[in-house]
């Protein structure tokens, strides 16, 4: 990060920081400060906002139903781009604030390999080396930085068809539609992997905080860094002393 | 636009064939414009703001006699003025009435993702309904000869109507009454289409036009206005007529198909999820809880 893109976002974050805290119970860890979640659930609201008001225009056959959310079908065109702008600004904040934990490293390569074992939860413990993210966390943050560009770059001249005229409008609304298409399809499984799928790390981004066990579980390597402490070991002392009752 | 006895055969916005499609015996209408005999006269475009109640407005003058340089969203007929200069030096005016062409096959109606907003009726009138217009300006790029026209204070978008409420009633469109020349007819499709071969005909065999054609694009579907053209090899003279007016791709391909199936393959995602947890279940932090074994079922 440059000096210059800290100091953008660093009044934001001051302001919001003094009003709020975290409690951190026994046996949690501190995940997702004050800023982090408060920015999280700004775009959060923003593009789900985005995302009815475009459906209803995407396929209006299925989803006209979704336009009287937003005062009619003209009032659904009007309001989407301003949705999504605000959307996308505010996502940059959140891209100012995770780059460096988003950078991609030799061991998200690793860890895309064993994908198959991840998705069918042949190994209850994740590889030491997972750290503050994993790779598909980061697969899906780059994924919305992309779409966020094609969003950009395709929504203005269909906002403005006047200006870019016909064949521009032709193109990029197809680029809208699959920045779109692999937004939901991202989004979807967000949500899925934020709440039933992984016990315990919802409550991550609204409270804050994560169960220890919760860490050493699912980012041993994150777990590590904050405590210094051996994940693995901990984990094994912990089935020890359930053993024991 | 009132639809008046009209069946409505095609709609935007809509997967589904429309209830108007194949009830009702209806032909084909289509607006018959021989460029050859217009004098310029511009009644058409009087007729046209008369019949629609358009207001009266200040026009932009560019040293020809066209009265504006493009149609308007409230002013839908234009005669283009073209100052033309033949191989022999000699000067001509090459005239063509421009206003909507009621493709039989229209861009703005594929383009267009608002429900029943443009519609086609079963004699092919092309026609915007407004009060399902949500002001996107899709048609706008989907239209291969830049006639819908957006209203930027009511975020609408008009065009000609073929006078759809007059037609619905058993009347000539409105310029059609008031042409001088005979250069406007209106009737079936079959019966304008063979009046323009038969003049077409006459202008090369003994008026000295020996590229005069019919300009009734196959690549839209053919149009429901033709043109009889002193040169159809060269249709960009009249004012920009397109000689192979093309709906982009986009709305054609990839919003019949590849939109839904994309969508649906999307939404996949969905049920996906919800069986992933049905057959592998969550994945706890551990150890958990209530300790547990798994058994292969």
């Amino acid at each position: 990060m440059t000096p210059e893109t800290v100091r953008l976002d660093e009044p934001i974050h001051r302001t919001v920081s003094a009003h709020g805290q975290t409690t951190v119970h026994e046996n949690e860890l501190l995940r997702h400060p004050v800023y982090t979640r408060v920015v999280h659930w700004s775009y959060a609201i923003f593009f789900v906002l985005a995302l009815l008001s475009g459906l209803a225009i995407y396929s209006p056959w299925l989803y006209r139903w979704l336009t009287p959310l937003f005062g009619g079908g003209p009032m659904t065109r009007l309001l989407h781009p301003w949705f999504s702008l605000a959307f996308v600004l505010i996502f940059a904040l959140q891209l100012l604030n995770w780059s460096a934990l988003m950078a991609w490293t030799s061991n998200d390569r690793r860890w895309l390999k064993r994908l198959k074992e991840y998705v069918t939860n042949e190994e209850p413990l994740e590889p030491e080396y997972v750290g503050f993210f994993n790779a598909g966390q980061k697969l899906y943050f780059w994924a919305i930085v992309g779409s966020c560009v094609l969003f950009l770059v395709t929504g203005i001249p269909i906002w403005f068809p006047a200006t870019f005229g016909r064949a521009v409008v032709a193109i990029s609304y197809v680029l809208h539609d699959v920045a779109a298409l692999v937004m939901l399809a991202g989004f979807i499984v967000h949500i899925y992997e934020g709440t039933a799928q992984q016990p315990g790390t919802f409550q991550a981004m609204t409270r804050g905080t994560v169960e220890k066990r919760w860490a050493w579980t699912h980012h041993p390597a994150w777990y590590r860094a904050v405590t210094g402490r051996d994940p693995r070991a901990d984990y094994e002392a912990t089935v020890k002393r359930q053993a024991n009752g | 636009m009132p639809t008046g006895t009209l069946q409505i055969k095609l709609s935007s916005g809509q997967m589904v064939p429309s209830p108007g499609r194949g009830v009702q015996r209806e032909e084909e209408v289509c607006k018959y414009i021989d460029v050859t005999t217009c004098i310029g006269c511009k009644a058409c475009e009087v007729a046209c703001v008369e019949w629609n109640d358009m207001p009266f407005q200040q026009t932009t003058f560019d040293n020809t006699y066209q009265t504006m340089p493009s149609t308007a969203w409230n002013y839908w007929n234009l005669i283009k003025f073209n100052e033309h200069t033949r191989e022999d030096g000699t000067f001509t005016w090459l005239m063509r009435k421009d206003q909507c062409m009621h493709c039989e096959d229209p861009g703005c109606l594929r383009a267009c993702p608002a429900d029943g907003a443009i519609v086609q009726y079963t004699n092919g009138i092309v026609d915007f309904q407004q009060e399902n217009c949500i002001g996107c300006q899709y048609c706008v790029s989907g239209c291969p000869f830049d006639i819908p026209k957006f209203n930027s204070s009511t975020k609408k978008v008009y065009k000609c109507t073929l006078c759809s409420d007059r037609v619905g009633q058993g009347l000539e469109p409105a310029c059609i009454k008031s042409c001088p020349t005979g250069c406007l007819k209106f009737g079936t499709k079959n019966d304008m289409r063979a009046l323009a071969e038969t003049r077409a005909r006459q202008l090369r065999e003994h008026s000295g036009f020996p590229n005069a054609g019919v300009y009734d694009p196959p690549s839209v579907g053919g149009t429901h206005v033709i043109y009889v053209l002193h040169d159809i090899t060269k249709p960009e003279l009249y004012g920009g007529l397109p000689s192979n007016p093309q709906i982009p791709v986009t709305y054609t391909a990839w919003k019949r198909f590849a939109k839904p199936i994309g969508l649906l393959l999307t939404l996949l995602a969905a049920p996906v999820a919800f069986f992933h947890y049905v057959t592998e279940g969550p994945k706890e932090p551990q150890p958990p809880d209530r300790p547990g074994r798994n058994v292969p079922q």
